[in-house]
Order: C-alpha cells, then structure tokens, then sequence
C-alpha cells in the first residue's frame, strides 16, 4: 500500500511540472508584449513597469518559467489586475460557495444516478431499464446551460416558485440558501447522473451475475437482502471511484451553471477574469483545479485499493 | 470467448461465403434503429448548414425593427429576437458554427493525437513516459476550464475556439491511440510484419494504424458531440463566434436576458444543440456496439 502511494505521488511531479508548463506558457499565446496586454485598460507606464518586473518579462524565458513556479509554490499566484488583490485570496474567498454547490450536485447526481443504474440492472430489459437509458442519454447530450435557462423558464419566470439567481450562504440562511442552490445544483448534478448510472448498470450486470449472487438467491435469501447487501456493496466500488473521474466535469460545468445562476463562486471568477482581461487570475483557476483534480485522483485510486482487499498485495 | 469465437464465425460466413468486417459491421449499425434516425438528422442539419442561404426564410443578420420579439407565427415559424432578427433563419446559419466547430476541433486532435499515440505507443521507453506525463497533465485541467483558458488567451473567436477545444480535446485522443497500439503490437501478424523486414514506420502505418481505425472512429464521433457543446458553451461566454455572426451558444447568451417575454429565443438553438449532440452521440453508441468484435 505504501509503496503504491509513493509511486503515485512521485508519478505526480511530472505531471504537476507539465502542468505548470503549460499555464506558465499561456501567457505567451498572448499576442504582442505579454505586460502590455496583461495590463488591461491600466495605461500608466509605472503598472506596466510593474507588471514586467513582477513577471521578470525582460528575463530569458527558462528564468521567468522558474521566478513563477518559486511564487506558485509559496502560494503567490500573482495579483488580480482589476481587483488589485492578490489571486489566491481570490480563490480562497470564492472556493466555499463552489464546493457548497458541488457538494448538493454530487448528492444529486448520487441518489438519482446510482438509483437508476440499480434499477435498470434488476430489471434488465424492461421499460425501467429502457427509460434509465434514455435518462443517462438525455443527460449526456443536453448542454448544462440551456437545461439552467430552462428551468430558470419553468419554476422561476411560469410558476415562480424558486429565485432565478443569487446565492446566500448555507450557515447565513439554510431555507434561502437551498432554494437559491436546488437548481443550478441539479442542472451541475444531471450531466453526473448521467454517467453514474452508466457506471452501476454495468457494475450491477457484472455483479449479479456472479457466483456468490446465486448462491445467495439459492439458499433463499430476499431478493432486496440480495441486492442491496450483496450486489450493491461490491457494485458501487468502481462506481465511487469512476465518480471522482468526474470531478472535472463538475468544475467545468460549474464555470457554466454559476454564470447562468449569478452565484458569486469560483466558475463567475474565471469568467470574470476572461471578460476582464485579467489573466493572472485566469491562470491561478487553471492551477488550483488541475491540482485540485489531481489530488482527487490520488485519493480515489487510494480509497479504491482500501476497499479492494485483493489490490492491497 | 470460445462461445463468441464460435458465433463470431458463424455470423461471419452465414450469408454466401465469407462477410467482410465492413460489410458485418454496416449489417449490425442498420439493426439499431436509434442510431439510424440519429445519422439522418444529422445529414438533415449538414444539409440545412450548407445550403442555408438557399433553404433559409430570411437573411440571419437582418434587423426588423419593427418585429421585435414577436412570437412564432406564420411569418416567423421560430419567431424573432430582441433586434428582430428571423431566429429560424438564424438557427439554419447557426448550424455552420457548429458543425464546423464540431468537426474542425477534432480533426485538429486526430492530426496531432493519433501521430503522437502511434510514436508513443510503438516506441516506448523515453518518449511514451515523456509523451505520457504531458498527456496526464493535459488531462489533469478539467476539460472546459482549460478550453476557457486556452481561447480567453488566444483571443476571442470561432476559430481559436475551435483550436482551444481541438488542443483539450487531444490527450483523448494520444492515450487511446497509445493504447491500442501497446495491445495491437504484440499481435502474431506485426511480428511477422518485421520478421519480413519492414521498416518500423510502414509497420506502424501499414499494419497498426488499420487495426485501430474501428476506435478510432467511434472517438472521433463521441469527441465531435462534446466539441460542439463546448464550442457552444464558449460562444455562450463570448468566446467564440462573435456577434452579429449568428452560433446557437451566443443565441442563447442573448435570449437569457428576455426569458420573460421571449423565451422562444432560448427554446430553439438550445433544441438545436441538444437534437445534434444527442445525434452523435447515438451514432457513436451504435458505431461501439457494430464494430466490437466481442459482440454479435
């Protein structure tokens, strides 16, 4: 187990180091003098000075790469142009109310996909199961931003039953803070759904149809004792840690779904910053979730091993 | 396995003599009746994306100030926008944005994908971990949110975003190619392929790359379904086609701000993207099951 994490965690550096690379060269897609444009609507010469020397922009390019990773690393991630707050405070202050809408969609995207996907397995080849997989087809293929304005349509603008946008904070108001949340977390949650029941019908397939299974029906057991203390246990292994594989879908859609919804999280900042021209920002998104991601990878394949006792070696 | 060896040979040699794969593989698409519809509909929007100044009831950049969000009617079948603009007009044009985008993106990932999967794959060594490592990073950076990166700092427009999300959509693309590669190069048939003598490149070109092609395919048709919501989503934020050229994401950017009085602007490109996503993402699913060898 040991040996397992550490070379997961070496195989990481590479990785972490290509993945600086490459949003340390985003910067240089920037077309003509990089502290120019990265200073914005900011015409004083003394900004742009600033943002050169900052950035080390008159060094060689293998320098600049190292005085932005050495600050990266101490947790300076540059400062925002337009808000003249340094970026990872940005991120700080923005990260719970992301990880508050994502936490409701996973919930979501859980009961409903997971749900589904035993149904449609028990029940193999009937319209439940016909209907499940028209579900997970529908959620793969509805762009996460026109089933928000739609339901913006429905429940706020027809039958006016939910805010169309706003947040407030869980531990402010919890009522007001799940109405504003209840949408935007099941259009961020749908699209998971989607693939989370793919995931248990077939590992639900797979296990019902194993011997242990038949043995448990042939000594008389109930078929929901079956199912749900038997098959579930062992289905939902691969399913909890091909979910953490979605984690990146749920921080893209969560750009889309907070920009739709106006909640002020970390998706409205990377947008805010694209329209802004603020590009620091826009970059120390990009590393936060990249890491992010990582780290959450390393944590599934982990949990997975723990529960797996033949991968434990 | 011997059971679906057995079928397999059967199914292959059951009509006159033997069927070829293309031939089983045609045979066993036109059983999936979903598939079928799904590959009509999408010639139905090729066909209206490349005739549209012809089929299309009016000019999409046409303002009538005069017919300002009017609601569907004889005259205006989808109705019009907030500058009273033909919305059906503008769904027809904006079917071009799409499918170019669709297309474009992962053409641009198959260009760069499949030739650095093959290297990586057949060589090994040095150049797969390198190889592998930028791949791994490239995926660590949730899809959208490196597209939004990528497109926010190439400037905004249709063709970076279309070179945006080809460039997201690319490790796909490596890892799968490396991957069959690895699997397809230990068969018996590429041994005897260099036991001949032939050269590593007409190996890998020759007797490699037609093995993978059935993957390859069913890929690329799932990777367009994702590239045309992302361009969407990116035209939503404004950073891919730029107004006045009509693209079913900035429609719906536009028609978010008169949901209350006319939400047929909303109701159209949105049906739009998701009839041509859900398309091909049916024809891929179809493409999987007619062309797995495991599978009668």
């Amino acid at each position: 187990m040991l040996t397992f994490v550490g070379r997961r965690v070496l195989q990481l550096i590479p990785t972490l180091f290509f993945v600086s690379v490459i949003i340390f060269s985003l910067q240089h897609l920037l077309p003509g003098d990089p502290a120019l444009v990265m200073a914005g609507e900011e015409r004083d010469p003394a900004a742009i000075e600033q943002i050169r020397q900052h950035y080390h922009l008159d060094r060689p390019l293998p320098v600049q790469y190292v005085y932005w990773v050495k600050g990266a690393l101490s947790g300076d991630l540059g400062e925002s142009m337009r808000l003249k707050e340094p970026v990872l405070s940005l991120i700080v202050k923005k990260l719970p109310v992301t990880i508050t809408l994502a936490s409701i969609a996973i919930v979501i995207a859980l009961v409903i996909g997971v749900g589904a996907g035993i149904v449609s397995a028990v029940k193999k080849d009937s319209i439940w199961d016909y209907a499940a997989n028209v579900f997970a087809l529908w959620g793969i293929s509805t762009p996460n931003f026109w089933l928000g304005i739609m339901l913006i349509f429905l429940f706020s603008v027809k039958l006016g039953w939910l805010p169309a946008s706003g947040y407030v904070p869980l531990t402010e108001d919890w009522r007001a803070s799940l109405a504003t949340m209840v949408m935007p977390a099941f259009v961020l949650g749908n699209a998971i759904a989607a693939v989370l029941m793919r995931h248990t019908r077939s590992a639900m397939l797979h296990v019902l149809d194993s011997d242990y299974i038949r043995t448990a029906r042939a000594k008389g057991l109930l078929e929901h004792s079956v199912i749900f203390k038997h098959a579930l246990r062992n289905a939902l292994t691969p399913v909890i840690t091909l979910g953490a594989l979605e984690f990146g879908t749920l921080l893209s859609g969560a750009v889309l779904t907070e920009q739709i919804f106006t909640i002020p999280g970390f998706g409205k900042l990377i947008v805010d910053a694209v329209f802004n021209r603020d590009y620091a920002v826009v970059q120390g998104v990009v590393l936060v979730t990249a890491t992010a991601y990582m780290t959450l990878n390393l944590l599934a394949d982990m949990a997975y091993i723990l529960v797996n006792p033949r991968l434990r070696g | 396995m011997a059971e679906a060896a057995l079928t397999a040979t059967a199914g292959a040699t059951s009509a006159e003599g033997v069927e070829t794969p293309t031939a089983r593989a045609i045979r066993r698409f036109k059983r999936r009746k979903g598939a079928l519809i799904a590959l009509f509909v999408i010639a139905i929007f090729i066909a209206a994306a490349a005739l549209a100044p012809l089929i299309s009831p009016y000019n999409p950049d046409l303002q009538t100030w005069s017919a300002v969000r009017k609601a569907p009617s004889a005259l205006h079948w989808f109705g019009t926008d907030d500058v009273g603009r033909d919305v059906l007009a503008r769904v027809i044009f904006g079917a071009r944005a799409s499918l170019l985008a669709g297309v474009i993106s992962v053409a641009i990932a198959l260009l760069v994908g499949v030739p650095v999967g093959l290297v990586s794959g057949y060589l090994g060594g040095f150049i797969d971990a390198l190889f592998s490592r930028i791949t791994d990073a490239l995926l660590a950076c949730p899809f959208l949110i490196l597209a939004i990166a990528l497109a926010a700092f190439l400037g905004p427009s249709l063709g970076n975003a279309m070179i945006a999300i080809g460039i997201t959509t690319t490790p796909i693309f490596i890892r799968l190619t490396r991957g069959q590669v690895m699997a397809v190069k230990v068969e018996d048939y590429v041994e005897a392929a260099r036991a001949v003598g032939n050269p590593h490149w007409r190996i890998a070109l020759v007797h490699i790359l037609p093995n993978i092609l059935p993957a390859l395919l069913v890929q690329a048709t799932l990777s367009i379904a994702a590239a045309i919501i992302a361009e969407a989503a990116l035209s939503f934020l404004g950073l891919g086609q730029q107004p006045p050229a009509p693209s079913w994401g900035s429609m719906l950017n536009a028609a978010q701000r008169f949901l209350v009085n006319a939400p047929w602007m909303a109701i159209w490109p949105g049906l739009a993207i998701f009839l041509t996503v859900l398309s091909f993402n049916l024809v891929g699913d179809g493409l999987r099951d007619a062309l797995d060898p495991r599978s009668r």
